[in-house]
């Protein structure tokens, strides 16, 4: 039997231990966020000029009124459907608007409608996933079989169904997109939950007590995050380019709004005269498209190192 | 061993309903834990040591779940608790250590964020005054630096000292019961030794008693007062850890012990019991045990045998001691 009180050896032991930790400490030191970043950065030079990029656009959008070199909304027949120009660099549409101005503003409207909608259908997402892989059974699958039927069922014809029946506008794209989007992060994250709440870590959480909400929210949600950051810069292209059907079928964004897929719509009729109306906008909402998606890939990369060895 | 009980577990059965049928994963298991005292449970894989440590702690699930039998904890039935008042009782009055410290914590949070947890869930302290506590448990169990190794994430530390994080976590509310289901399985043996011989003294210092899963009879040898030896959900054997060793009964744990590879004795082969553990949805009719058993009898295939009296605080499962004592 052992002997309690102190034993021989305890001192090199306790040696032992605090090398153990000073490496554990080294070792610790490299893993905050700001290394993650170094990381992006050094690694996938695309994704970090993308966040720059968006960056970019995002001021433009925020300071557009100072940024905008004239009112996007002033006309003036006299100068219509101008070339570019030292004056006007993108030209100026069938009312004599300024193009350039019309872009930067209309950076409001896609970028709210980026990150807006997909913010409420990630929100809606999570929720519904995180329930239905921890409560399994019944919830599981009402919510499930819900979400095969939104994912079955061709987004931008329900988007557009639901504009029809409630009218065009900012408030109803939102609904619209936030209604169509949710069913993709809810499969995500019900997967992640089903295998997450089988880790022993949430059944040393349940054995010190802890609530199924606070499981729920506080240990299973925030290890489904890393996935959730990259499927965020993912579905806000989509929610993007569906705002631009939309108002390209003309249900979305209404005149005199700037709205980029409107923006294009109203550019088709001069297309083989005064191309630019339509390509400016066209250009825009490419950029901040592909500019999300690299960043996308980039932070999974970061985010998940195991995913690009393969 | 005639000390106050803390938990009593008697008849506990625990059925998993597959589709295959019905599995006796805990079938009338009785352990009795005296206060401040070190009870072991021993077996292979597979014969209901965890299921009844789960079922204890109510953390047993679907298709999982207790069918019959009373669990007494501090002269308070716990058996059918709602979930509301079962979370009360686990982490504060009783509590587990599992197998695997490298992932029984969260790796999202650091480890003192989590063994705070269990302080705020139990008992009205501020923050700070909590995260004092946290720090003094961490210094308790062995950890240096505590204050540093706080803000620590699991990954940053070794698979010793996230143990000791986790004990620290089971040890915090000061539990009546805490269940430790393999402490040592995933570590190295010298850092087995450092773990058990920590628990040996919280046990002592706080009044804690432990129910120690194992399958290693070195480790009951060293640090448990009392041992259930069980097989198929059952208890074959139970005795004093001293009487145990020495008049060793039931042909099961005599098995388990020969399987120990010995300095004093010249072999070339370690002794193994032949077989696996028997399926528990087809279970022999008789003895769980008859088809493995050197030593059984016609009677033993046919019919089951009882928990017969042996000595003063020794039981054993074997009709070879009927009508003994």
């Amino acid at each position: 039997m052992l002997d309690h009180s102190k034993e021989p050896g305890t001192e090199g032991l306790e040696n032992r231990q605090k090398e153990q930790a000073d490496v554990s400490a080294q070792l610790g030191e490299a893993d905050t966020w700001k290394d993650q970043l170094k990381t992006l950065v050094r690694q996938n030079k695309l994704a970090a000029f993308s966040a720059v990029i968006l960056i970019l656009f995002l001021l433009a959008a925020v300071f557009a009124p100072i940024v905008a070199p004239y009112d996007h909304l002033k006309q003036s027949l006299t100068d219509r459907l101008q070339d570019p120009s030292l004056a006007h660099w993108l030209g100026t549409d069938e009312l004599g608007r300024d193009v350039l101005s019309r872009v930067i503003f209309g950076a409001r409207v896609s970028l709210t409608i980026g990150l807006v909608p997909t913010l409420i259908s990630m929100a809606i997402g999570t929720v519904l996933g995180l329930c239905a892989g921890f409560y399994g059974g019944k919830t599981d699958f009402v919510i499930m079989r819900l979400a095969d039927v939104m994912l079955a069922f061709p987004s931008l014809l329900l988007a557009m169904v639901v504009m029809y029946t409630m009218g065009g506008g900012l408030i109803n794209i939102f609904i619209a997109l936030s209604l169509v989007n949710w069913a993709g992060t809810a499969r995500i994250v019900r997967s992640q939950t089903l295998s997450l709440k089988e880790k022993e870590f949430v059944e040393a959480a349940r054995s010190i007590g802890v609530r199924q909400w606070t499981i729920m929210f506080r240990h299973i949600l925030p290890n489904c995050l890393p996935s959730l950051i990259v499927l965020f810069t993912l579905n806000i292209p989509s929610a993007i380019l569906s705002e631009a059907s939309l108002s390209f079928l003309g249900i979305g964004a209404q005149p005199p709004s700037a709205s980029w897929g409107l923006m294009a719509v109203r550019g088709k009729k001069y297309l083989f005269s005064e191309p630019w109306l339509s390509i400016a906008p066209s250009v825009a909402i490419m950029i901040v498209v592909m500019a999300f998606n690299f960043l996308g890939d980039g932070l999974r990369d970061v985010l998940d190192p195991y995913l690009k060895e393969q | 061993m005639r000390e106050s009980i803390v938990l009593d577990i008697k008849d506990l059965k625990s059925h998993f309903f597959t589709a295959k049928g019905v599995a006796p994963a805990v079938d009338g298991v009785s352990i009795q834990v005296p206060a401040g005292k070190i009870i072991g449970v021993v077996g292979e894989s597979g014969c209901g040591k965890s299921m009844t440590a789960m079922s204890v702690m109510g953390l047993l699930r679907y298709p999982g779940r207790v069918v019959g039998g009373t669990i007494t904890l501090d002269g308070r039935d716990i058996t059918h608790l709602s979930a509301k008042e079962l979370s009360k009782v686990r982490g504060n009055e009783i509590s587990m250590i599992f197998q695997e410290p490298m992932t029984s914590l969260n790796p999202v949070y650091p480890v003192g964020k989590q063994v705070r947890e269990a302080i705020l869930l139990h008992q009205k302290v501020s923050k700070a005054e909590a995260k004092e506590r946290v720090v003094e448990i961490f210094r308790a169990v062995g950890i240096p630096e505590p204050e540093k190794r706080y803000y620590n994430y699991p990954h940053q530390l070794s698979g010793g000292l996230r143990q000791r994080v986790m004990i620290g976590m089971a040890m915090v509310c000061r539990p009546k019961v805490m269940i430790a289901d393999e402490p040592t399985t995933a570590l190295d043996v010298t850092i087995e030794a450092q773990i058990l011989r920590l628990m040996k003294k919280l046990c002592e210092e706080q009044g804690t008693s432990i129910i120690l899963i194992t399958h290693n009879m070195g480790v009951v040898a060293e640090v448990c007062d009392y041992v259930y030896v069980m097989y198929a959900g059952k208890v074959m054997e139970q005795a004093e850890t001293f009487e145990l060793f020495d008049h060793t009964s039931h042909p099961y744990t005599r098995g388990l012990l020969n399987s120990i590879p010995r300095l004093d004795e010249k072999a070339r082969r370690l002794h193994t019991i032949e077989g696996v553990v028997p399926n528990l949805l087809h279970l022999p009719e008789g003895c769980s045990f008859c088809t493995r058993c050197s030593e059984a009898k016609k009677r033993c295939f046919v019919e089951r045998p009882d928990l017969y009296q042996v000595g003063e605080e020794h039981k054993v499962r074997c009709f070879q001691y009927e009508g003994e004592a």
